[in-house]
């Protein structure tokens, strides 16, 4: 039987591995939206952090399997339908991932120079999407609402020396934009406190150790009240006991020659981007927290203040988007499903399923629940009709300009990484698609 | 840094944290898992993923636990690579009860 999965990041390898590796001898087609392959590792995971893009080699093995292939530069959902997959391939699994972001739902929020923290990430790694995005990096300013890895990503990259950042894999256009940034302060809002982050510690410790870079807390903040005490103090927020006592730490170090700045602000909505035309200020609201530990609620108060700046990036969750044709849960922006099923012949994994959540290896798990619900319902799958994938094929090939292949792929790879052999880079990123064909 | 596994492993064995890890870098003896340290790249995913609460992050260990990061390096030197989910030891869950987990 042969399986259609579409998106190539984590979730849709893992669950392609989890296939591979089945009794039942199962073969795999692979579609992907870019020319390229790995979803989030390539786009997301931050360009100082090249330990964890190491997982690509496990995406490499399973890509070696003779029983996979790999059709990139595929739109599913335009160049082809779920449908007409559903009709050649025993089963589809969709694992497109989270393509949007949540909104704060504030005015102001599409004026110049708010963006989501989503298109810095996507900029500063080289998706294509987003090579001719610009960011006001003249804003001595600039504010970040949310408290997750997300954000810490993004308050790391304008806050490190660039000089540090010249040896990675990070795409030139943002390379030469950062030389220039005028970015020495940057705020960090969370509408909760230090018990409820999401940050994990590996993270903080990065943040804190940044060259020239002093980090603090605003307002004392980090006094906790006792139910948050409570909530910190529990086994499962260890991440945040560790936090707090490192931004404690923070408060005693001497500001030497700290040339930037890190302030975190806990306790704050963002109520108002203010400006014309173009960001100003970011106006905030106090919050407080009510109720018991683990079950408090946010009450806001009427005390407003304003941070001045003129770069304020939103960090408030990634978000799934409708695939036509597969059954969508609005509220929560995720495929309707039970265990990774939405229907026999029909499942999802990753973000598209569980929401944003979670880290890479986190996947690895979800897509084997999804592939034990498709081992479920084996017996009842049609068995692929090899000619009907083999006209897919001849029609996608009519469709799209070219269809790239694993070992086009390896191509593209190969030549970003001579580009970037040169000037002792991990690869110098191709960011057009254009060019990224032009390899082949 | 790197993930250490620790003693609550013991009599578990459980593997949620196996069938999480984005890169196969847990070995066995049978009775434990471990990690191997040159593997990890501290994705974090395993330190939940674990039921009994077996895994640290290096820096996060308690000083009475230190001893371990000792001990995952020689197990990881001497016993094979673990893959995808197994069934526990037995006596797992009331491991589990006991440590009040």
């Amino acid at each position: 039987m042969k399986i259609a999965i579409v998106g190539s990041g984590p979730s849709g390898f893992y669950a392609a591995d989890s296939l591979l590796n089945a009794e039942a001898g199962f073969s795999v087609d692979m579609f992907e939206k870019l020319p390229v392959p790995f979803g989030l590792v390539r786009s997301g995971v931050a360009p100082d952090h090249p330990k964890l893009k190491s997982v690509i080699s496990q995406y490499e093995e399973v890509a070696s399997n003779e029983a996979f292939r790999f059709f990139g530069n595929v739109n599913i959902g335009v160049d082809i339908t779920v449908d007409e997959l559903s009709e050649a391939y025993s089963a589809v699994i969709i694992a497109s991932g989270a393509q949007a972001d949540r909104a704060l739902g504030i005015p102001g929020e599409h004026l110049s120079g708010s963006h989501s923290a989503r298109s810095f990430v996507n900029w500063y790694n080289g998706h294509p999407d987003f090579r001719h995005e610009t960011f006001n990096l003249s804003s001595e300013v600039a504010v970040i609402v949310g408290m997750g890895n997300v954000a810490m990503d993004v308050a790391r990259i304008l806050l490190k020396p660039v000089d540090e950042l010249r040896t990675t894999d990070i795409a030139d256009h943002a390379l030469q934009a950062l030389a220039d940034s005028k970015v020495k302060e940057v705020h960090i809002i969370g509408r909760r406190g230090p018990a409820q982050m999401k940050i994990s510690y590996k993270e903080m410790c990065e943040i804190a150790t940044l060259k020239n870079c002093s980090v603090s807390v605003a307002d004392n903040g980090l006094e906790l009240s006792a139910a948050c005490t409570a909530e910190i103090e529990s086994r499962t927020n260890r991440e945040n006991s560790f936090n707090l006592k490192l931004l404690e730490a923070q408060a005693s170090k001497s500001s030497g020659d700290n040339t930037r700045q890190c302030i975190f602000h806990f306790l704050k909505r963002p109520e108002q981007l203010l400006g014309d035309t173009k960001v100003t200020g970011l106006q905030l609201g106090r919050n407080h927290l009510v109720g018991e530990a683990f079950s408090q609620s946010i009450l806001e108060s009427s005390v407003l203040e304003q941070i001045p700046c003129g770069l304020v990036f939103r960090s408030v969750g990634y978000k799934g988007l409708p695939m036509p044709g597969v059954d969508f849960n609005h509220d929560k922006h995720c495929i309707t499903h039970s265990n990774g099923r939405v229907k026999p012949g029909l499942y999802c994994t990753g973000w598209i399923k569980r929401g944003p959540s979670g880290v890479i290896g986190t996947n690895r798990a979800d897509s084997m629940e999804t592939v034990a619900s498709l081992l479920e319902d084996a017996s009842g799958l049609a068995e692929t009709d090899e000619n009907a994938v083999n006209d897919l094929v001849e029609k996608l090939n009519r469709r799209v300009s070219k269809v790239v292949s694993f070992s086009d792929w390896q191509k593209i790879d190969a030549t970003e990484k001579a580009l970037g052999e040169k000037n002792f880079r991990p690869r110098q990123k191709l960011v057009s698609v254009d060019d990224m064909l032009g390899c082949l | 840094m790197t993930h250490v596994v620790t003693e609550n492993c013991n009599g578990c064995r459980f593997t949620d944290c196996v069938a999480t890890c984005p890169v196969t870098c847990f070995h066995t003896d049978g009775n434990m898992v471990y990690i191997d340290t040159e593997s990890c790249v501290d994705c974090g995913a395993c330190v939940s993923a674990c039921p009994v609460d077996a895994i640290y992050q290096m820096f996060m260990l308690p000083d009475e636990l230190t001893n371990w990061i000792d001990i995952n390096r020689e197990k990881v030197a001497a016993h094979p690579v673990i893959k995808g989910k197994h069934d526990p030891l037995p006596g797992a869950e009331q491991r589990q009860e006991a440590l009040g987990l």
